[in-house]
């Protein structure tokens, strides 16, 4: 079964091509990509992901603002019934030099079941989705590492 | 003698009859009866055609007989979908662009007060949406489900996910209700859909609604109902605006429809983005949209278009003092086929008008807003840029048989108040004199290029200065 993605930049972000890349390499991979573009509040990825009854949702965010777009993102989620829906989050998450570990685990305690930093590949995140579908169907939330 | 056509409009007050001469494309002659929809549909529509004949002094033979309907309540429509900024708006915008009267609109499931609720709306159909194509199946499923248990008798078209079509239309047909399954209103995400519902919605008011309304009583009397009237206004802008093969129309057109219980507005044009660094925002829009603002009515809601544009504007407008607002109201509360009788109940009517058509153009239109990002301001746009609207047009009693047509037009437009809102800025005027749209609408079905001049002949301009007062343009 296809899985649908959701993709998106969030807040009032307009750096789309990494997004529209990351896109691309998703659709190429086989999933179905929903891809609502720059400048899209929280609110809009869960309605978008309502309607296409989506299996995960990717957030971009590269303007240093992300950890306030994506407070209580994943709180959101479970208000609008989507539960335990896939969370991704990636790119220039926070302002600043700060430890990538540190700014991983803020995220992850926010809901995001995986933060990835800067100069991710789009390989990586196609790998970590489809592990993390399998261990999903063998009723896991995600898969280790 | 040259052929003839003659369009029908069964109102919910008057039986309207316009005579059209198809080969000189002008109106010959206009005939009026009440409406006897109730009753007899017939009765009305023999005074009506008496009355027609009286004038013309003999009828001629007619190659073409065709109706529209908003008598019986006009076609009163429910709407149900998934998300309510997706397919529930998408499903909204599909029932209001087939001419509907929407008597209730839902989103996600339906709890049992929503089916008791629609089952007291009693709607002449049921427009069921819900996720895109391979999307969300669970809400729109649960909510026939639901319709199925319920009381409700009236025909359903579904327009949802379509992975979920058997299981919906099983759903109902096993409890013996009346489904038509058309394409999604929003087949992928971000996609407006709203024709095939839209023809749908109108196939089933011709096949049936006629029917149970009782029109077809008067069957020998005209050859067909070809849909109700705010779809005839609309079908009947939308040829004025595009024009035909043989004829250009005029550009992108606004209709404002002011009438004693709602204000409809009318938008032909894509409305897109004007400068191409623009972001728009939101569901597209379609390229005919139909508005109606059932809180924006003459007589039946004069008291809640004085609440949304405040007491003190109307005062304003109208000249009357703020202690007699109240006073100079109660009449037309009182009595809602209330014409105006001298200066004062006219100049109340003109500032009611103005501040109906000020709110309802100000709800269709579009709004543009700048966002400041980190790499500079961004501006977006939602909804229909309507700023270089090619052509105004006035319909409806408040607005034709004003004493300043124009005057009262002139709400519709830009205000420099309001920079957010996308409303027209230098439009040509006009008024449809003879309430003569939906005859363009139904005659264009049959014979467009006779329709179309006949609806260019027949726009009649008025002063484009623009006017007093602090509504007006810039």
């Amino acid at each position: 079964m296809t899985k649908t993605l959701v993709t998106g930049v969030i807040g009032s972000d307009t750096h789309i091509v990494g997004n529209r890349i990351l896109s691309m390499a998703l659709e190429k991979a086989g999933f179905k990509v929903v891809a609502l573009g720059a400048l899209t509040p929280a609110e809009d990825f869960i309605k978008a992901a309502i309607e296409t009854n989506a299996d995960a949702i990717l957030v971009s965010s590269l303007y240093g603002q992300g950890e306030l777009d994506c407070k209580g993102f994943r709180d959101l989620c479970v208000e609008a019934g989507l539960g335990e829906i896939l969370l991704y989050v990636g790119g220039n998450l926070v302002v600043g030099k700060q430890p990538w570990p540190e700014v991983e685990r803020r995220f992850l305690a926010m809901g995001f079941d995986r933060a990835f930093p800067p100069g991710t590949r789009t390989d990586e995140v196609i790998v970590s989705l489809t592990r993390d579908f399998a261990e999903r169907e063998r009723g896991l939330t995600r898969a280790e590492g | 003698m040259s052929a003839h056509a003659l369009l029908i409009d069964f109102g919910s007050t008057y039986t309207k009859l316009r005579a059209v001469d198809l080969a000189a494309r002008r109106v010959v002659g206009s005939g009026q009866g009440p409406s006897t929809v109730t009753t007899d549909v017939r009765i009305g529509m023999t005074l009506a055609l008496a009355d027609l004949e009286r004038r013309l002094g003999g009828l001629p033979p007619f190659r073409h007989r065709l109706a529209s309907s908003s008598a019986a309540g006009g076609l009163r429509m429910v709407t149900v979908g998934l998300v309510k900024e997706l397919t529930a708006e998408a499903a909204r915008r599909a029932a209001l662009g087939a001419g509907a009267k929407l008597v209730g609109a839902y989103a996600y499931r339906l709890t049992r007060d929503d089916v008791a609720a629609i089952e007291r709306a009693a709607p002449d159909i049921l427009l069921l949406s819900g996720g895109t194509d391979g999307g969300n199946s669970e809400v729109i499923v649960a909510n026939a489900a639901a319709l199925a248990d319920s009381a409700l008798a009236c025909p359903i078209i579904v327009a949802g996910n379509r992975n979920a079509t058997d299981e919906v239309t099983d759903r109902l047909s096993r409890r013996g209700k009346t489904a038509t399954v058309v394409e999604n209103v929003m087949p992928e995400f971000g996609t407006l859909n709203i024709e095939p519902a839209r023809a749908a919605i109108r196939q089933v008011f011709m096949d049936r609604i006629v029917h149970a309304k009782g029109i077809d009583q008067a069957h020998d009397m005209f050859d067909r109902v070809l849909m109700p009237t705010p779809a005839a206004v609309l079908e009947g802008a939308r040829l004025i605006a595009a024009g035909t093969p043989a004829q250009p129309g005029l550009g992108t057109v606004l209709v404002i429809d002011v009438g004693g219980a709602t204000t409809d507005v009318h938008s032909i044009g894509k409305g897109g983005p004007s400068r191409p660094d623009i972001v728009l925002y939101g569901l597209p829009e379609p390229y005919a949209k139909r508005t109606v603002e059932g809180d924006l009515g003459m007589r039946h809601n004069a008291g809640a278009i004085v609440e949304a544009a405040g007491a003190d504007a109307i005062a304003r407008d109208s000249g009357i003092p703020d202690n007699e607002l109240d006073a100079a109201l109660a009449p037309l509360l009182a009595d809602v086929e209330r014409l105006p009788r001298d200066a004062c109940e006219h100049a109340l009517d003109r500032a009611l008008a103005r501040a109906a058509i000020r709110l309802a153009v100000g709800r269709h239109a579009g709004t543009i807003e700048t966002v400041y990002t980190a790499t500079g301001p961004v501006s977006m746009q939602r909804g229909k840029d309507l700023s270089e609207v090619d052509v105004v047009i006035g319909t409806g009693g408040p607005v034709v048989h004003a004493r300043d047509p124009a005057s009262i037009l002139s709400a519709a437009l830009a205000d420099p108040s309001e920079p957010a809102s996308l409303r027209p800025r230098r439009p040509r005027m006009v008024i449809d004199s003879e309430y003569l749209l939906f005859a363009v609408g139904l005659l264009a079905e049959v014979e467009p290029d006779a329709a179309l001049a006949l609806g260019l002949d027949h726009m009649r301009d008025c002063a484009t200065e623009a006017a007093d007062g602090h509504f007006s343009a810039a």
